[in-house]
Order: structure tokens, then sequence, then C-alpha cells
């Protein structure tokens, strides 16, 4: 227990993306962010259909086309060229944002800069100088039937993310519902961090050590366990 | 009476300086090119439009369509939801020595915006902002337990817009993903004008496969090979 080394022994993105992706339901709807969220749809179990939202008026995309086969007037938020699955539909942005927060997506997926025990969120600016840009986010963390988050636990410095109040500009108040970290799953539950599975070679009292609010247990904390080969 | 324009330059020649310019499109998709390559013309010819405020999702990308405008120094101000692209270097230069003013909008709320003001709606609440600093000194209020911001509806004098069909009624189709904004601004401005790849007769497209209705119309010229910001970003392209 005590030789788990934080920085070396965290999950990677991709398993933190892969863990997230066994939480997709069969039927739903969903929206990724631009950039680490994206990466869930590559690990979306089989069996299972998801339908994929982008806010530029897209229902339904599936994967990259090959290089050289991109049409550029399709396209996702991140303005990645894609392609269209069957039964895809296409809508113009004032629709687009009507799924969003008119409660009709299952679920959003965002990364996060800071996330506070009480939902709030910080993701679209480190409040430094320079050229500030918001984009979709402020909207999609409002009417997702759930928010979640992937992210590192940690900043690069080592920092906790997940805190008891966001320092950084938010996007949004008390709006997260479930958190993917690079150690454990935690849900916001009446604005406190509540525990549900963590790697198991990481004590609470280590996971604890680098959370910046206090975790709850709720029952049995399960272990966070993701194939090698991710 | 036909709405169609002999050339792209004639459908642009009326738009004045201190205009407020709708821009459709989301990154290249759906993007007008040719009408904002015209624009930049007239005011390398004549000094203007100039002092423009120009309301699009983002601030324009490389040196071609909305970045060219900003660095030709065409524009005041620029009302947008994410001026960051892969070359965003025209507007942040300009915006970071204080030669042009950004309004944020979130993407959610800039869409809600043109479109109550083309359906006549002055202001409408939203969840989007609340609690942060975009919704500083807005009105507020609570419905049903959950707090919104208030919001305004967003107008223009002008907007410049990329369909795929249009016939001579003023209808249009969109293509792909391209059309993004294009409906929403076509019912928000004064006077819109559409280039279009294909250009009809009235009558030319089914009914059933209109998008927007040509009441929301005012002009279009036929591009029929109209260019692609990400092609011409990805060449190098200089305008």
């Amino acid at each position: 227990m005590s030789d788990f080394n934080l920085m070396e022994d965290k999950l990677p993105n991709a398993k933190i993306a892969w863990r997230a992706a066994q939480d997709l339901s069969d039927g739903s709807y969903v929206n990724l962010g631009i950039g680490f969220p994206e990466m869930i749809a590559k690990f979306q179990p089989e069996g299972r259909a998801v339908t994929y939202h982008t806010e530029n008026g897209v229902l339904g995309f599936g994967k990259a086309p090959d290089i050289g086969d991109e049409d550029w007037d399709l396209i996702n938020a991140g303005k990645k060229a894609i392609t269209l699955n069957q039964g895809a539909s296409l809508f113009h942005h004032a629709d687009s944002f009507a799924m969003v927060r008119g409660g009709h997506l299952d679920l959003a997926v965002l990364g996060a800069y800071q996330v506070a025990q009480n939902g709030d969120l910080a993701n679209w600016s480190v409040g430094a100088k320079g050229v500030p840009a918001v984009g979709g986010a402020m909207d999609l963390v409002h009417g997702a039937k759930n928010v979640a988050i992937v992210t590192d636990h940690v900043t690069k410095r080592g920092e906790p993310k997940l805190l008891e109040r966001c320092t950084l500009p938010l996007t949004g108040i008390g709006c997260v519902t479930r958190i993917y970290s690079s150690l454990a799953v935690i849900d916001v539950v009446d604005a406190h961090f509540v525990l549900r599975e963590k790697l198991p070679e990481i004590s609470i009292d280590q996971l604890q050590s680098v959370t910046g609010a206090e975790l709850h247990l709720d029952g049995n904390v399960g272990d966070l366990i993701v194939p090698e080969d991710i | 009476m036909s709405k169609s324009c002999t050339s792209i330059s004639q459908a642009v020649a009326d738009i004045p300086d201190d205009s407020t310019i709708m821009v459709g499109g989301f990154g290249g998709s759906g993007a007008p090119v040719e009408l904002i390559h015209a624009l930049i013309d007239r005011f390398r010819l004549t000094g203007s439009p100039k002092d423009l405020t120009v309301i699009n999702n983002n601030a324009g990308n490389g040196s071609i369509g909305i970045a060219a405008m900003i660095h030709a120094g065409m524009v005041r101000k620029m009302i947008c939801s994410f001026p960051r692209s892969s070359n965003a270097d025209a507007f942040n230069t300009k915006y970071l020595a204080n030669e042009v003013e950004l309004e944020l909008v979130p993407q959610g709320t800039l869409a809600e915006r043109i479109r109550a003001a083309g359906a006549g709606i002055p202001a409408f609440y939203t969840p989007t902002s609340f609690g942060t600093e975009l919704a500083a000194g807005k009105p507020t209020e609570e419905f049903d337990g959950k707090m919104y911001v208030r919001e305004r509806w967003l107008k223009a004098d002008f907007a410049l817009l990329k369909g795929h069909m249009g016939d001579e009624a003023g209808n249009l189709t969109y293509r792909l993903a391209g059309r993004n904004f294009n409906p929403l601004m076509a019912m928000a401005a004064n006077t819109t004008i559409a280039q279009v790849t294909h250009l009809g007769e009235s009558g030319s497209i089914d009914p059933e496969h209109v998008i927007t209705p040509g009441i929301f119309v005012d002009r279009l010229v036929e591009v029929t090979d109209p260019q692609q910001e990400e092609v011409l970003v990805r060449e190098g392209v200089v305008y």
C-alpha cells in the first residue's frame, strides 16, 4: 500500500476513458466534450447502442473518416471531420442547444480544471491574461440528466483538483454528478464527495491526502480495475 | 421578383461602415468565404466597410475569411463563443493590442439570442452561465426552484450566409453540418444575403425540403464551387 507512487501508478487518460465508457447505457444520447472525453467513444462496450450529439448540429455521428476522405462541412464541435452513422440527423444550433438545456441528453462528459464537493465545475478559464473562450461548456453543464467529469485526480504539480470550493472561474454551479479520476470514481451527492471505487493499490487515507475535500463512504468501496491492454 | 444578384460584389455593395454583420458557419463548415472576401475586396478598394461588429461562433482561422477581415482592420468588435482556432493569430494580435473588442457569449446562448431576435422575443431566461463571471450584471430570476439568467436578443443589420441549394424565392437548404447558425441568422438580420452552391428557379426546391423559407432571405448569389475555410487554412492561403 505505502509504495503507491501517485504520479507513476495513477491511471492514464485512456484507462480513465475506458472506465467512464463502462457506464454508457444502451439507448442513451451522449455528448462527449472536446479532447479527452471524446476518447470514451472508443471504449463503448459492445452490445450497447449510444447516439452521440455534437453541439454544431449532428446527432448520431460515428468514427473519423480516413485521411483524405474528410468532408469539411461534416465536423464535430472540436472542428474535426466526422462521419454519420445510420439514423443520424442534422439540425441548426438552436435545436442543438434545445437538446442540451431541455434535458434531452442522458449524459454529458467534460474535462475539468477543478470540481468542488457541491458539484461546481471550473473547466473553461484559468483566469490568466490572454484571450478567453467558452464555447458550449457553460451550456452543456445544464440540462443533461448526468454530467460526468473525466480528469486526472491531481494537477501536473500534484495539487488536488477535487476541492471544497473551486478557485478558478466557474463553468457552472452544482452541476457535476460523477467524477472518473485517475485514482477513483466519485459521486457528488448532497454537496458531498462519495467514494464509489478506488484503485486497489491506494489506501483511502492516501486517496484522501490528495483530495481537497472530505471523501464520504456510503457502503462498500469497489476496486477500480481497468484491463492491462487498454 | 427574383432575389438573385448577378455578382458577389453587387450582393455586398451597400453594407456601410459601423454595420453589425452576422456571418454564418461554425469554423469552416457553412462559412460564406466568397461573400466575406467580396467585402474585403470592397474595403481594399474604397476603405469601406469598416468599424464592423461581426457575430460568428469563432473569430477566424488562418489568414482567410473572418481572420482576413480582422487582419485588414475592418472589425471593431467580435461577438462570439470561441475565438480560439488552429491559427487565431489575426484575432489574438488585435485583441491583445486592444484594437478589437470581444463580447464572449456561451455558444447555446449565442444561438438562442439570435433565434430570439428573429422570432421577435426581446429577452429570455436560460440556466447557462448562472453563477459565473459571464452572468455578471445580468438580471436573474428563480423559476421552479432553479436560478436563470436573463439574456437579450441579438440582432444584426446584415447576415452573410452559405446555403447549398437556393431558389429565386429565397428558399434555402444547407449541406451536412453547414447548417449550424445559418438558419438562425437568416431570421435575425435586416438584410440577409446568402451565397448558394446551386441557384435554381422558384420552385426548384421541394417545399418539404426547404430549411430556411424565402421570407427570411433578401439576396442570393450563386457560387458554384465554394472554397472551404479548413482546406484554405491547411494550404496556408493568405487572402
